[in-house]
């Protein structure tokens, strides 16, 4: 790793300020940024640790939503949110291993939009916002292809607002070597109709599958989805599978979530 | 028979180091003063050299000195220790292989700079800031694009990019091609055996020490083979006598051949702390280790097989491209040859087998043995071959290979291919292993997993492998440059415990704990009262090491041998302390006594004799008990075993899940069938992650596109089943005192044909008769595609 | 530099620390707690797994000064201070659950955790919970087999146990 000057603020203000400076990035958890770093392909002036900051952290339950501190570790939503929704703690208990879930954090996981992370799904899947020190961003609006996000220099995501369904559940299928999805489906089903998010498979990152949505709002069953399919065209092709077959996975995965779901 | 001795399930003593965070392995040595080493190693796989500039890194914070090619223009090259003769009965081409990289870079992550400072951190840091100018070539990767006469050379002082074309048995070629045109059934299939990374878990290490004062080196080192590093580094590198140069393997975690090689950075490591004056540190990250650790495998072969029209195997033809990446490594040319053509008659009666390499340079990383060694590619190319001719046949495999099986009283039996197998009862490990697998049910539980959507199929795999590596005298025939025998020293102390000094290494195989069961066994004292000495070339014998499943074959010959002489001599000692003739000297449970009488003298009390030599025949008999025995083996052995791996097809996915997987092996006398158990599991687990997981992939432009664990595959817990192992069906070697046979290798040999051929059948059993063969990985992408390419 | 504090085993340290210098770097070369090992770079393999404040953590992904003053467990304060095995690790000498000792501190911490949060494991819920550990030796056959024997369950069906 490059030199850093390390800082671990206690307050939201105080880390908005730290990351005014030059070269400054934040850290959450650090699963994905360490070994980054570590391969020399970040060069951070100074590091600004998130995880000191107690505003930041636990799940707690605003009406019909359940909100999230960005620096909410997965293992912690998969143990507090399992009460109130519980397709979403499915999801985080299923991210990485248990060590990897213990330090990775939700608000990292967003914010760096690797399009083979699982909780882009969820959050894109919940119709969610996403709360930083500066606005609200709905996640429509937050995904903006691989590694890609709406956020700004200097903005923080602090929480995640997540509309809590119906129904819901989450089907991933590994890749094999990173554990990260190849291929992973969130489905949820609200008042107002089903949302799909695809995970892993395109080009451009996290995505709804507006086909199946349209298809499941009318009838929630995995036979509501026979005779579609995604197109493989923008799909991921690399070693661990093609286009066609991430395509294919993502037909297979929502099925298995609306199963699942059901 | 002492509680730990000889078939006992003793728990392993170095366990409690490792389990309480007490092990010592290379990198927990941290020498006072000592400078970290980090190597700029080449981004592109093959280019033109045209400046190296360092002086902005030199005078970078903490940075000592920068090294270059130049700085080892006294230095040999990394020698080869095989010289392979092709069908021609030329040389095969050797080139020069430097230390660092000398006017061309021939793969990604050829070392081209050795940068020492102060912190390792310092001297990534400088590495950045050398200026290096490298003319970018086209590279070749593939085997058949390197053999064309218009390919980019990897080496430009060669004719071409083949290192051999070896043909093995020349003489039955004609015979063989004659077999094939007469035959009434010839199957023929074209395979990969993947290009794999060993990937022990501990990363290799490298810690250069000199001693000035008595112009001593040290090297600390992450090796199977100490004493093989400091002949090969020592006599053909850097022109160091043995007596001064000093090589350290102390634990070492995990090797399964990766750490056989001498390499680069030892070389390196041992000079620069000489020419520093100061203890120089190299540790490999994972990395790293992808790029500069040799690689395995990676065959291309097409293998026929010529049937009479009863189904009896008249001969097989195998035509092999194997790759030996930009540098031949320590004994990468006789995997491909020796370790594979003379198992291609496999357990079976074929009377002709004609076998044919071409081994290729290519621009990627150097491949040698890895466990298994070219036994896994002989029995892959059998296994599938069988397979598909049952299928083609419509005959049963279990029925055709039995039909074929050599008998258990046709042993001592003369194969085609040069070896002679001394034991073997393949009906017993078969009839064993399907007993053990239920085999007899399995369209029931086939049904059942239809009825749950899932394709099951069960694959066999019957193997023969020849270790216990080797007889000198005919490695030697073979363009071997270094004797194989393995030696012991037993040191016997004055109050009767006792140290074994050995040349093997044990990097996980456990032989401080069962090494002394056999000297426990042998003299009937406890196992505590004995301990071993390993891994460090000035304390012990010089040995061949720990590779080829040798260690108890003939490392534990050896040890035998030098019990042997211990126990003659201590007779004497006892014969003279009871006023006893030598020939009445009876040995039992560490006591000496006088046949048929009731006169006894215990094992310290003639070990102590032996020191204390007040009352001794020293008029005929030194003092002291110390012996040291070299065991050249008379022969390969030869382990075999039958392998029943049963799986599950998820249609929707092809993922495939592993239900079960049953291993009868014969591996002649076991020592300890518990540490015995472990090896198999080790070697299923990697043979198993060979069919389907793991793979080191190349792009066109010689890029290594699984070049860390988020890419390369290791299996994991939930990729494993329970396995099933049992030893029960052994046939004693027959020429070496134990009887034992060895069992490193074994699950990584028979596994993947398993596995495949399980997956084939779960396809043919749900009407996808059109696939014939999956090439290895088995990924679950794979087999969606095969499934879904009519 | 700075001198970094925690609590290490129960004890009470401190070590110098960059910003850059991770948690395994400063147990290994500022404590000299050289047990826990470091098999990768990519936070898959799991040899570098400690507890902090109670949670397997990958210690090679995490800085030092991250986790300034917590409680961390390592492999070396898993045995009583007279050497007694705990009831794991002694399971894991019973079985032959390592080889090369290499992966098995992490290995062990990571188990210890599983015991301390699901008392009686399945086979299935053992391999699922030790993904993040890689071993290249045992197949993770005789792992399971331990982890499962030191919950109190029977493994007389899962291979050759040792002799005392």
């Amino acid at each position: 790793m490059y030199a850093f000057d390390f800082v671990k603020p206690a307050t939201l203000a105080d880390a908005v300020t730290a990351l005014g400076q030059d070269g400054a990035m934040p850290l959450s958890g650090g699963q994905t940024l360490l070994p980054t770093m570590k391969q020399r392909l970040n060069s951070p002036e100074t590091l600004v640790s998130l995880t000191g900051i107690t505003d930041l952290k636990g799940v707690r339950r605003e009406g019909d939503a359940l909100v999230i501190g960005a620096a909410t570790t997965h293992a912690e939503v998969a143990r507090d949110a399992a009460g109130d929704y519980p397709g979403l703690a499915a999801l985080a208990g299923q991210i990485g291993d248990p060590a990897v879930r213990s330090r990775g954090t939700l608000g990292g996981s967003i914010a760096n939009n690797d399009p083979s992370a699982c909780y882009p799904a969820a959050v894109l899947g919940s119709g969610a916002t996403i709360i930083t020190n500066m606005r609200e961003i709905s996640a429509g609006d937050f995904f903006q292809g691989m590694f890609a996000t709406a956020l700004e220099e200097g903005e923080i995501i602090t929480a995640i607002r997540f509309p809590i369904p119906e129904r819901s559940a989450y089907a991933k299928f590994h890749q094999p070597a990173s554990r990260f999805a190849l291929t992973g489906a969130f489905v949820a089903q609200y008042a107002g109709g089903v949302h799909v998010a695809i995970t892993g498979a395109s080009e451009s990152g996290v995505f709804r599958w507006s086909e199946a949505e349209a298809a499941l709002s009318g009838n929630f069953s995995p036979d509501a989805l026979n005779g579609l399919s995604v197109p493989a065209k923008g799909m991921i092709g690399d070693l661990h599978g093609t286009p066609e077959y991430r395509a294919h996975l993502a037909g297979v995965m929502t099925r298995r979530a609306v199963a699942a779901a059901s | 028979m002492p509680k730990d001795g000889i078939g006992a399930s003793t728990k392993r003593r170095e366990d409690i180091r490792f389990l309480t965070g007490n092990g010592r392995y290379t990198d927990d040595i941290n020498l006072r003063g000592q400078a970290y080493v980090h190597f700029l190693r080449s981004e592109v796989a093959h280019g033109r050299i045209r400046s190296i500039d360092t002086s902005a890194a030199s005078a970078m914070p903490g940075v000592i000195r920068i090294f270059t090619a130049e700085d080892f223009g006294h230095a040999g090259g990394l020698p080869c220790g095989w010289l392979v003769t092709d069908r021609f009965g030329e040389p095969m081409q050797e080139p020069k292989h430097p230390i660092l990289a000398e006017g061309k870079v021939r793969h990604v992550g050829d070392p081209i700079c050795g940068i020492v400072a102060e912190t390792l951190e310092q001297a990534r840091d400088a590495a950045e800031a050398i200026e290096l100018d490298i003319e970018e070539l086209p590279a070749v990767v593939d085997m058949r694009k390197a053999l064309e006469d218009n390919s980019v050379k990897v080496h430009d002082d060669l004719t071409s990019n083949l290192c051999y074309d070896w043909g093995f048995v020349e003489e039955n070629k004609e015979a063989v091609n004659a077999a094939f045109a007469e035959a009434a059934h010839v199957v023929s299939v074209e395979l990969t055996n993947n290009r794999l990374c060993a990937n022990p878990m501990e990363a290799r290490v490298a810690i250069g020490d000199y001693d000035p004062w008595n112009e001593q080196h040290t090297l600390y080192t992450t090796s199977q083979n100490p004493h093989v590093i400091r002949l090969l580094m020592g006599a053909f590198v850097l022109s160091l006598p043995e007596h001064k140069l000093r090589i350290v393997a102390p634990d070492v975690g995990g090797g399964f051949g990766s750490k056989i090689y001498h390499y680069a950075e030892e070389a390196f490591c041992t000079h620069v702390a000489k020419v520093l004056r100061q203890p120089v540190k190299w540790t490999s990250t994972r990395s790293e280790a992808f790029i500069s650790d040799a690689h395995a495998r990676d065959h291309v072969s097409k293998v026929e097989l010529a049937l009479d029209k009863d189904h009896n195997f008249l001969a097989i033809r195998s035509t092999t491209l194997a790759n030996m990446g930009a540098y031949l490594s320590t004994f990468a040319p006789s995997v491909p040859t020796w370790l594979h053509g003379t198992l291609m008659a496999g357990p079976y009666k074929t009377p002709l087998v004609y076998v044919n390499v071409k081994a290729v340079f290519t621009n990627t990383v150097a491949v040698d043995a890895y466990r298994g060694a070219g036994r896994p590619e002989a029995t892959f190319q059998l296994e599938r071959i069988i397979d598909k001719a049952a299928r083609e046949l419509g005959v049963d495999g279990v029925e055709l290979r039995r039909k074929n099986f050599i008998k258990p009283e046709q042993f001592p039996y003369q194969t085609p291919v040069a070896v002679e197998y001394d034991s073997g009862n393949f009906h017993a490990t078969m009839d064993k292993m399907l007993e053990l697998s239920n085999y007899a049910n399995l369209d029931k539980r086939v049904e059942e997993s239809r009825k749950k959507g899932k394709l099951r199929g069960f694959g066999i795999s019957q193997y023969i492998e020849a270790c216990g590596i080797a007889p000198s005298h005919l490695v030697g025939q073979l363009g071997a440059r270094a004797g194989l025998y393995e030696t012991a020293t037993v040191r016997v102390n004055a109050t009767g415990s006792i140290s074994v000094l050995t040349g093997c290494h044990s990097h996980g195989q456990g032989h401080e704990t069962s090494f002394p069961q056999i000297v426990a066994d042998m003299i009937g004292i406890d196992a505590s009262q004995i301990d071993i000495v390993h891994g460090d070339t000035a304390t012990t014998p010089m040995g061949m090491g720990t590779y080829g499943s040798r260690s108890m074959a003939v490392g534990g010959s050896a040890l035998v041998k030098a019990t042997n002489k211990i126990i003659d001599k201590a007779k004497k000692i006892a014969a003279h302390l009871l006023e006893a003739s030598e020939a009445d000297i009876e040995l039992k449970d560490g006591k000496f006594s006088v046949a048929g009488t009731d006169k006894s003298v215990d094992w310290a009390g003639v070990t102590l004799a032996a020191y204390v030599p007040h009352n001794y025949p020293l008029e005929s008999l030194e003092p002291g008990l110390e012996e040291t025995a070299f065991y050249d083996p008379n022969n390969f052995t030869f382990p075999s075993g039958c392998y029943g791996c049963e799986i599950e097809v998820d249609p929707d996915t092809g993922k495939v899940e592993i239900m079960a997987f049953t291993a009868a092996d014969d591996f002649g006398v076991v020592i300890n069938p518990m540490i015995v158990e472990g090896q198999v599991h080790g070697g299923l687990a990697q043979g198993i992650g060979q069919a389907l997981t793991e793979n080191c992939v190349y792009d066109e432009n010689g890029q290594l596109l699984t070049g860390s664990f988020m890419d390369y595959t290791m299996p994991r817990a939930d990729d494993l089943p329970v396995f099933k192992v049992d030893h029960s069906c052994f046939t004693p070697c027959t020429h070496n005192p134990l009887g034992a046979k060895g069992c490193g290798e074994a699950g990584a040999i028979g596994a993947p044909p398993a596995v495949v051929n399980a997956v084939i059948d779960a396809l043919h059993r749900a009407g996808h008769t059109h696939v014939q063969h999956i090439n290895m990985p088995v990924t679950p992408a794979r087999v969606w595609a095969a499934m879904n390419s009519k | 530099m700075n001198k970094i504090s925690m609590t290490v085993n129960g004890k009470s340290v401190s070590a110098d620390a960059e910003g850059r210098t991770l948690l395994s770097t400063y147990l290994r070369d500022g404590l000299g707690l050289t047990g826990t090992h470091v098999g990768c770079d990519t936070s898959q393999c799991g040899a570098c797994v400690v507890h902090v404040d109670g949670q397997v953590v990958k210690s090679c992904s995490v800085l030092a000064m991250d986790v300034a003053g917590a409680d961390i467990r390592t492999i070396e304060g898993v045995a009583a201070p007279d050497g007694t095995l705990s009831t794991l690790q002694q399971a894991f000498q019973d079985h032959h659950g390592l080889q090369c000792g290499f992966c098995t501190p992490g290995m062990i911490m990571s188990a210890a955790a599983l015991l301390e949060e699901n008392p009686k494991p399945s086979e299935a819920e053992i391999r699922h919970y030790l993904e993040g550990n890689i071993c290249r030796c045992t197949g993770y056959h005789n792992i399971i087999k331990a982890v499962m024997a030191a919950s109190g369950q029977d493994v007389s069906d899962m291979g050759t146990i040792a002799a005392e």
